[in-house]
């Protein structure tokens, strides 16, 4: 079945709960209601002529200008070599979906990436802790709106440009080794320090 | 600061916790795992990743679409062509771009020379985790070659940068076919030679048949892929179902597990599909080098690429699974959104549901049959 | 590490460095051992002079000094000869693995165990806050002492034996039990789980492969009827139908028992899991650093070159000369104090012969740990226990059955040894042509001269 078909049987069974068919610039795909989600995925995986059974992708996409965190899903079928593309807008503010970790188990982790990174949360998930991040790690790092800690646990993500930094001990030996009778000259002020 | 994974762990004296990583001396790369087990016996392993996590998908936002080709080698560094193919698939399908024959069969060429050299560091590192440490330095020694060959052709032994937006950089060097076909008659041999040595060695067959054995619907149901998936039965490859580049024209043999020594979906069978694997890889290079057309290597593409808005997802299959890139695209000329979707991710999802009852060297068989990279899974 | 050395600048002056090398290569390589063990050799019947002269409060110090200054020079000796072998080792094993090996220090790399002592005996020597402080400190001497002893009672040629016990091969297998003990003690006063599960694992491993070894092992002294290292050579020939190996079937399956018995104790391929748990932390030694490691590391390649001398004494032959028996010995002495030149000849020709069989065992067992993945834990003790402890018995019943009924003929021994040498050398044939054949098939070359 192609896109289309496959859009017209989810229709058929969920109504107006499964979107109509964006037919994007490349990749069409349709939005799905949050609360059905984890219903539309089950539906796709298990009936006979759909099985979706590979959750190819579990992502999400930063929409900070339409306030919607959106939860994309990429399934493929093994049997019938088909795909489908689905999306689930959540709100930005408090981002809160359904897991299907119930449907495809592969859901677990890449739900716990789409936690850590967005800060969606995902309702049922048995396991929800962030994944790439340390555990103790504040905000959400994929946000269009993240702004970086400047630092973990003392460590600093900033230093010296390394030319600056080697100018100046190069002076300081050079300084060093000079007759003790010409009178030293002074330390050049280090330039601010400028982000990686 | 407690870490919250010992919390899944409930050791009540007689089961011990271990921490296996993150620096352990396989090439694996630094991933930790939690293990808690009763002597020899594991009860449960939770892999802890994110180690290696360097923000890759956060400075795709950044950098712009042509600057973005050398990070998708550090995605996976072991076997980097297939990223560099996979975004740059994803963005010509954004910009609608066409590129010519002798770009797609150039791309093939150097993926497939790639997916050996990734294999051979795939087995090498298994028979060393097994315990076999002369199997290990054959395959580097034979890695050395075609590390020497790519380099001929793009500059770089690891990190390759070669394929490009709208086709590839360079075009072959003077004599690299000749070269390349008489490192693929040497490689053939090796092949029988490693096959003696090591694949159906008693002891490797005695640690590897029916360890750690993942059935179909599992695999699927975990979204393994690659040879994993092939391992446990799944007869479905990329470049076979769902052709891209210059794979229609090419025929080769897909080899799917089906419990050479064991049961079907083992350790075993894992390995030794990566090992027809590269079988099969040195055949496509043959008759990519024979039908190689000529023309040019690059198409036309604008100097300053700003898509249109739009998404579309690529997918290649790499040497440790199907690669997929999501390319968001917002009009602007830096993406929206990357996302490379790696199949390493979704094998160590795997180990916790796999390992239970496992012994303590099995799960190191586990691990290195399943060919994880860590920068992979934590981009 | 840049070069200690200016390189040389002309043809001429680089063969001129390399012949200096390799000479001091050689003064050291022979030059050491044979001073080592010359001076064993003085001081052992030295220790039971009574000087004239000297008051016995006097001799008493004098024998004391002796065998301290015996005991230093033997511990030594055993120190070389582990060095040597890891260069043997590193040496035969690069060759397998398609790449150079050591090369740097010394001719063919020869001194790079020095280097390599040198270097540990200077790091940093660590002890961990929590590992028990007196049994961590403790251990590496429990392995020392294990494996220097038994250097005391290995047979190198034909008087030359630092002291001919009655009891020769029981005191080497009970001896060699000292390094259980410090390995046992090492895994648990590291207080770290790792070197736990390895010296746990390590102890289980060496303990239950103590039998099938010591049953193994009673098969040559069944035939030879002593215990004596000496004894049980001289019971035997110089030509392999003489060895104790092949004239008797059950003497071959007891040491084929005996061999991979010997390659669990020592902790080798394809029985390392306790150590070479290094997919992920090196066992029982990973809390050890500098000279405690230099010592678990020395100790495990020396027990290479004893597990195969022990192998040579009891099944090969050990240092019997062809067409040199015990009268030839006795002629060649004379019957003046000291031993005529001739006399000396024929030890060192012993001497080369020990050398030479216990490096043919070495290479077998370095081929085997290069060649083998390791085996699990499970199947290792499943070995051991359902299959050589079954195996080693038959061996033992089937060789006092042999020595009751069979061994009062004659002939017998001359046959069987006939028949099995020559089934040997027809396996080695085949052996040789097929491989030979593997080799060609690959389109590669057999190329000796790349050693």
């Amino acid at each position: 079945m192609n896109t289309q078909e496959l859009h017209e049987r989810l229709r058929a069974r969920f109504g107006e709960d499964v979107g109509p068919l964006l037919e994007e610039k490349v990749d069409s795909s349709c939005v799905v209601l949050p609360s059905r989600i984890a219903e539309v995925c089950r539906f796709a995986k298990k009936e006979v002529g759909i099985e979706l059974d590979h959750l190819e992708d579990l992502t999400a996409v930063d929409w900070p200008k339409r306030a919607v965190i959106e939860v994309v899903y990429h399934l493929f079928s093994y049997r019938h070599r088909h795909a489908l593309v689905l999306k689930v807008l959540s709100d930005r503010a408090a981002p809160r979906v359904p897991t299907v970790e119930g449907v495809w188990k592969a859901a677990n982790w890449f739900e716990r990436e789409v936690f850590d990174l967005f800060g969606v949360e995902f309702v049922g998930h048995p396991d929800l802790r962030r994944i790439l991040m340390p555990d103790d790690w504040v905000g959400h790092p994929l946000r269009k709106d993240y702004e970086e800690a400047g630092g973990y646990h003392g460590i600093s993500n900033v230093r010296e440009n390394p030319l600056v930094e080697l100018r100046r001990l190069d002076e300081r030996a050079r300084a060093a080794l000079s007759p003790k009778a010409s009178p030293p000259k002074p330390a050049t002020p280090p330039a601010g320090p400028e982000p990686a | 600061m407690e870490r919250l994974i010992l919390r899944r762990l409930s050791a009540d004296g007689e089961e011990m916790i271990l921490n296996f990583g993150p620096q352990h001396p396989s090439t694996h790369g630094v991933i930790n795992f939690m293990v808690e087990t009763d002597g020899e016996v594991i009860r449960k392993a939770i892999p802890e990743v994110g180690y290696l996590h360097r923000s890759i998908e956060k400075i795709g936002e950044k950098v712009g679409y042509p600057g973005f080709m050398p990070f998708t080698d550090r995605v996976d560094y072991v076997a980097a062509m297939f990223a560099n193919e996979g975004y740059a698939i994803a963005v010509e399908r954004l910009l609608k771009l066409e590129i010519p024959p002798r770009a797609r069969w150039l791309r093939a060429i150097s993926c497939e020379l790639c997916r050996i050299a990734s294999h051979l560091i795939a087995v090498g590192t298994m028979t060393m985790d097994i315990g076999a440490f002369t199997p290990m330095l054959h395959g580097v020694r034979e890695r050395e070659t075609v590390n020497d060959l790519i380099e001929a052709l793009c500059g770089a032994r690891l990190t390759y940068n070669y394929h490009r937006i709208g086709g590839v950089a360079f075009d072959l060097p003077e004599g690299w076919r000749e070269k390349t076909l008489r490192f693929l008659d040497h490689f053939d041999r090796f092949l029988t030679e490693f096959d003696r040595l090591i694949s159906f060695n008693e002891v490797y067959v005695k640690r590897l048949a029916g360890v750690a054995v993942i059935p179909a619907p599992l695999a699927i149901d975990y979204g393994l892929v690659g040879p994993n998936l092939r391992g446990s039965g799944v007869d479905f490859d990329l470049r076979r179902d769902l052709p891209y580049g210059a794979y229609p024209h090419f025929h080769f043999e897909v080899p799917v597990g089906k419990g050479f020594q064991g049961t079907t979906g083992d350790c075993f069978d894992r390995y030794y599909v990566r090992c027809l694997e590269m079988k099969e890889s040195s055949k496509i290079v043959r008759q990519a080098l024979d039908t190689l057309p000529e023309g040019e290597f690059m198409a036309k593409v604008p100097r300053r690429i700003k898509p249109e808005p739009g998404e579309a997802l690529s997918r290649v299959e790499s040497a440790r699974g199907e690669m997929a890139y999501y390319v968001v695209s917002d009009g602007t000329e830096n993406a929206w959104r990357v996302r490379a979707r790696t199949g390493s991710f979704t094998a160590m999802g795997i180990v916790e549901a796999v390992s239970p009852g496992l012994m303590v060297a099995d799960l190191v068989a586990l691990i290195a049959s399943l060919d994880v990279v860590a920068p992979e899974i934590d981009r | 590490m840049t070069e200690a050395l200016p390189l040389p600048k002309t043809a001429s002056a680089a063969r001129r460095r390399a012949r200096r090398v390799l000479a001091l290569t050689l003064a050291v390589g022979l030059g050491l051992p044979s001073a080592l063990f010359g001076a064993v050799l003085v001081l052992s019947p030295l220790r039971h002079l009574a000087p004239p002269g000297l008051s016995p409060g006097s001799v008493f110090l004098f024998r004391a000094l002796c065998l301290l200054l015996l005991a230093v020079v033997l511990v030594t000796f055993g120190a070389v000869i582990s060095g040597m072998t890891v260069w043997w080792e590193m040496r035969v094993s690069s060759r397998m693995q398609s790449r150079v090996g050591y090369n740097r220090v010394g001719a063919a790399g020869f001194l790079q165990w020095v280097a390599d002592a040198v270097k540990l005996i200077l790091k940093e020597d660590l002890v961990p806050k929590d590992a028990d402080a007196v049994l961590f400190r403790a251990a590496p001497y429990f392995v020392i002492v294990g494996f220097a002893l038994t250097f005391v009672a290995l047979p190198f040629g034909e008087s030359l034996i630092a002291a001919d016990l009655d009891v020769g091969i029981f005191y080497l297998l009970s001896v060699s039990a000292l390094v259980v003990v410090g390995i046992l003690v090492a895994g648990w006063s590291s207080n770290s789980k790792w070197s736990l599960f390895g010296g746990m694992r390590s102890a289980a491993q060496v303990i239950s492969y103590e039998i099938p070894a010591g049953l193994a092992a009673m098969v040559p002294v069944l035939m030879a009827g002593t215990l004596s290292m000496q004894g049980i050579i001289r019971s035997q020939g110089a030509w392999p139908w003489q060895w104790i190996l092949l004239t008797n079937p059950f003497a071959l399956l007891a040491f084929l028992v005996f061999f991979v018995a010997q390659l669990a104790e020592g902790n080798r391929t394809p029985f390392d899991l306790p150590e070479a748990e290094s997919e992920l932390v090196a066992g029982y030694v990973s809390e050890y650093s500098a000279f405690r490691f230099a010592i678990f590391f020395l100790v495990e390649y020396g027990n290479l070159w004893v597990m195969s001398a022990v192998a040579v004494t009891l099944f090969l032959g050990g240092w019997q000369v062809p067409f040199a028996g015990p009268a030839a010995f006795e002629a060649a002495r004379g019957v003046a104090t000291l031993p005529g030149p001739l006399w000396w000849a024929l030890e060192i020709l012993s001497l080369l012969v020990f050398v030479a069989k216990t490096v043919l065992v070495m290479n077998l067992i370095i081929w085997v740990r290069w060649t083998l993945p390791r085996i699990r834990v499970d199947q290792m003790m499943s070995l051991c226990w359902k299959y050589l402890v079954p195996f080693a018995f038959a061996a033992f019943v089937g060789t006092l059955l042999w020595q009751i009924l069979l061994a009062r003929v004659p002939w017998v021994a001359s046959l069987t040894g006939a028949v099995l040498t020559l089934g040997g050398a027809v396996t080695a044939y085949f052996f040789l042509r097929l491989t030979y054949r593997n080799i060609a098939a690959v389109g590669d070359r057999v190329d000796l001269s790349n050693w």
